[in-house]
């Protein structure tokens, strides 16, 4: 690996990052069902690998922006973990101050400036902050999560073509799941056609990895993420990954017929954290007590964090009406 | 007078019954094509195109999530021959679509001299509850009535869901068919010798005190409302619209000039609602034969938050409609009787067999 100095600076914050996406995500599927987190909640189990690998790479300054699926971008941001969890319970203490749920998370304090629940949404929202960025002629980027799903809008060739014909200083992350919903990208895209292909042809850079490979992603994000610092212009990496539970909610539905599971077995078995712990173990980057030790702390920290939401207040309705304007 | 939820034949429920009238739409017309995000899939849009794909797979299909562009594909298709009917699972998704709808559809008919019409339907899904919050829950029916040239159709009966899809596909005009995600589940039947038709409110109950104008979900708490009242000897004439473009006018005036009072209550926000132009209208014509001001409970012009807490007293049911009532006719009626309307368990939920998560 070229910049193996790096990586050996980050591996603990990604591995951290695995943990704490994969175990506050298995959190609350375990609870789920209590009925207290009453919102409609996405989850990213077996897509954390690429989050984790691009949370080393983003300075404090960068900015992104997320889709309905969000958790993992939020917390790979660095969003509080206590406020998220706080606001998928509705409380005082959440992000948004329980208007918007799971789906609707934001942390000005680490650069996350907003997931909405519409697919497409934030696609030109992002870019606008490029713009911004841009202007400023600052060296920050702003990341753009998308969905394989979320090529489809028309919103998504409008602000591409924009970030190009502006060579905006944007990163659109694709983690290509495979569906969209119950849908497979087969019922929805042209079978053959890449969407990497449709992105060169709009005049954007791409790249693809596999978003299971969490040291193939650190390699290729990081490389991308230096030519869009030094001004080179927008950049789109398509990663390959697999959602493990429902599209929306905490069970695994496998049975109901969109899919196998056998394809869902073969995902499983490439999943991001044990391929990256193995990956860990054989070049005797860190041994697996301590990997064991950074999940032991990173499970206190979201048991504290499922306690804290737990205990937090439920806010009241008075200030709903004085909110609407800035 | 109309058969709703409380009394049944063949019991089937909102959902089935829309679906029966997809089927039969589509056996009855070729041309009729049933399109939009999981039409096909193993859930069937809360199994409302159930069994479609399987008698018509040329003519049912799921679709990219494009929906200004299939919309427009919708309207091409629609001026060359076929009948589209397009679904969304949220009316919010459906608002992508605004400049096909609106500037495409509601006005080739006119803007074309009458050479050609946009036979088109959208169904609509509107979610409430288990923190649907800002974007999964509005209720902007009258955002569409606002537009010359579509037709609003927003039912509340399983008989109306069935007579009313059917009818929207044989129109020649684009129609918006709304659909509240918590009607799905309601129970009915459908009276092949009551077809409702379009443009035309139903009489769900006579009154002779005042009239309580409604629609879609809010018609099931008004039922509630009015059936507590009529056990306490008060009289209430309860109008369910159907249709919200155009309204059904001379049923609304007819009722108020008979009962002398009108209360119109509305799920959309208050400012621009539908129950605005409804005390406005009966205002302006029937002023001089009311006994009270022509009133209206709507929701307050606040998104829709997501926390259980944040919802709890954000909607009005059958408990609040009572209470403005008797404050509209000076009566008075034991509360803890009317704090027995409240609804029993999570205010979030359609019933106890909804877990979530949409
Ligand atoms: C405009 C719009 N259309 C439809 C939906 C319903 N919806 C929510 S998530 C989703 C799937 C999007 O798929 P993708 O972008 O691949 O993201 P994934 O869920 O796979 O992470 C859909 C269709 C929506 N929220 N907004
Ligand atoms: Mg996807």
């Amino acid at each position: 690996m070229s910049d193996l100095k790096h990586f050996l600076q980050h591996q603990k914050t990604i591995l951290e990052t695995l943990y704490l996406i994969r175990d506050i995500e298995e959190g609350i599927a375990e609870r789920y069902p209590q009925g207290k987190m009453r919102c409609p909640t996405h989850l990213s189990i077996g897509q954390e690998g690429v989050p984790a690998a691009l949370a080393p790479l983003l300075k404090i300054t960068d900015l992104a922006v997320s889709t309905h699926r969000a958790h993992a971008h939020y917390l790979a941001k660095g969003g509080c973990p206590k406020a998220m969890l706080a606001e998928i319970y509705g409380k005082a203490t959440g992000c948004s101050g329980g208007r918007g749920g799971s789906m609707h998370l934001i942390d000005e304090s680490v650069g996350f400036k907003g997931s909405t629940a519409i697919v497409g949404n934030t696609i030109p929202i992002g870019v606008g902050l490029a713009l911004a960025q841009k202007i400023r002629q600052e060296t920050n980027i702003s990341v753009v999560f998308v969905g394989d799903g979320a090529i489809e809008e028309g919103v998504f060739y409008e602000a591409a073509n924009f970030a190009a014909l502006k060579q905006l200083p944007v990163l659109f992350v694709c983690e290509n799941n495979l569906y969209s919903v119950y849908a497979p990208l087969s019922k929805r895209q042209p079978v053959g056609r890449k969407i990497t292909d449709v992105v060169n042809g709009i005049g954007i850079n791409t790249a693809i990895a596999d978003g299971n490979n969490v040291v193939e992603c650190y390699q290729v994000l990081s490389e991308q993420i230096q030519q869009i610092r030094e001004g080179r212009g927008p950049r789109f990496i398509e990663f390959s990954t697999y959602r493990w539970r429902e599209h929306c909610g905490p069970n695994y539905d496998n049975h109901i017929g969109y899919r196998t599971e056998e394809e869902y077995l073969a995902w499983k078995a490439k999943e991001p954290i044990a391929r990256f712990e193995q990956w860990l173990a054989d070049y005797q980057l860190m041994s697996p007590t301590d990997m064991a030790k950074i999940r032991q702390q990173i499970r206190h920290k979201i048991n504290a964090a499922f306690e804290f939401a737990e205990v937090s207040e439920f806010p009241s309705a008075d200030k709903l009406a004085n909110t609407i304007y800035g | 007078m109309v058969n709703y939820m409380t009394d049944s034949i063949a019991e089937i429920t909102f959902a089935q019954a829309i679906n029966r009238a997809l089927k039969d739409a589509m056996v009855e017309d070729d041309s009729v094509i049933c399109y939009g995000l999981g039409a096909d899939d193993p859930l069937r849009i809360f199994s409302t195109t159930k069994d479609l794909v399987e008698l018509y797979p040329e003519r049912v299909f799921d679709m990219p999530t494009s929906e200004n562009g299939m919309t427009g594909v919708g309207i091409g298709a629609a001026l060359n021959g076929l009948r589209p009917v397009m679904t969304h699972q949220r009316l919010d998704f459906f608002l992508l679509a605004m400049d096909q709808l609106v500037n495409a559809a509601a006005k080739w008919h006119f803007m074309f001299d009458a050479k050609s019409t946009v036979p088109i339907v959208i169904r609509l899904i509107i979610g409430r509850g288990w923190g649907q919050g800002p974007t999964h829950s509005q209720h902007l029916h009258a955002w569409f009535a606002h537009i010359p040239g579509l037709k609003v159709i927003i039912p509340t009966s399983v008989n109306d869901a069935y007579h009313l899809l059917k009818q929207s596909i044989k129109d020649n005009n684009p129609v918006v068919f709304i659909e509240h995600r918590w009607l799905h589940n309601q129970k009915g039947s459908i009276d092949t010798n009551h077809k409702s038709t379009l443009s035309q409110a139903a009489v769900v109950k006579q009154g002779t005190e005042l009239t309580l104008v409604s629609s879609s979900y809010l018609t099931v708490e008004a039922i509630r409302a009015c059936e507590f009242l009529e056990q306490h000897d008060v009289s209430v004439e309860l109008i369910d619209l159907r249709t919200v473009n155009p309204i059904d006018w001379p049923t609304i005036y007819t009722s108020v000039a008979k009962t002398k009072r009108v209360l119109v209550i509305d799920a959309g926000a208050r400012t621009g609602s539908i129950s605005g132009e409804i005390v406005a209208q009966v205002s302006e014509m029937l002023f001089d034969q009311l006994l009270a001001a022509p009133a209206r409970m709507a929701m307050p012009d606040i998104p829709e938050p997501t926390s259980y807490s944040l919802t709890k007293d954000f909607y009005f049911g059958a408990k609040e409609i009572v209470e403005k009532i008797m404050t509209m006719l000076g009566i008075d009626i034991d509360p803890t009787q009317v704090d027995s309307l409240n609804v029993q368990g999570h205010h979030d939920i359609p019933g106890e067999y909804f877990k979530g998560p949409f």
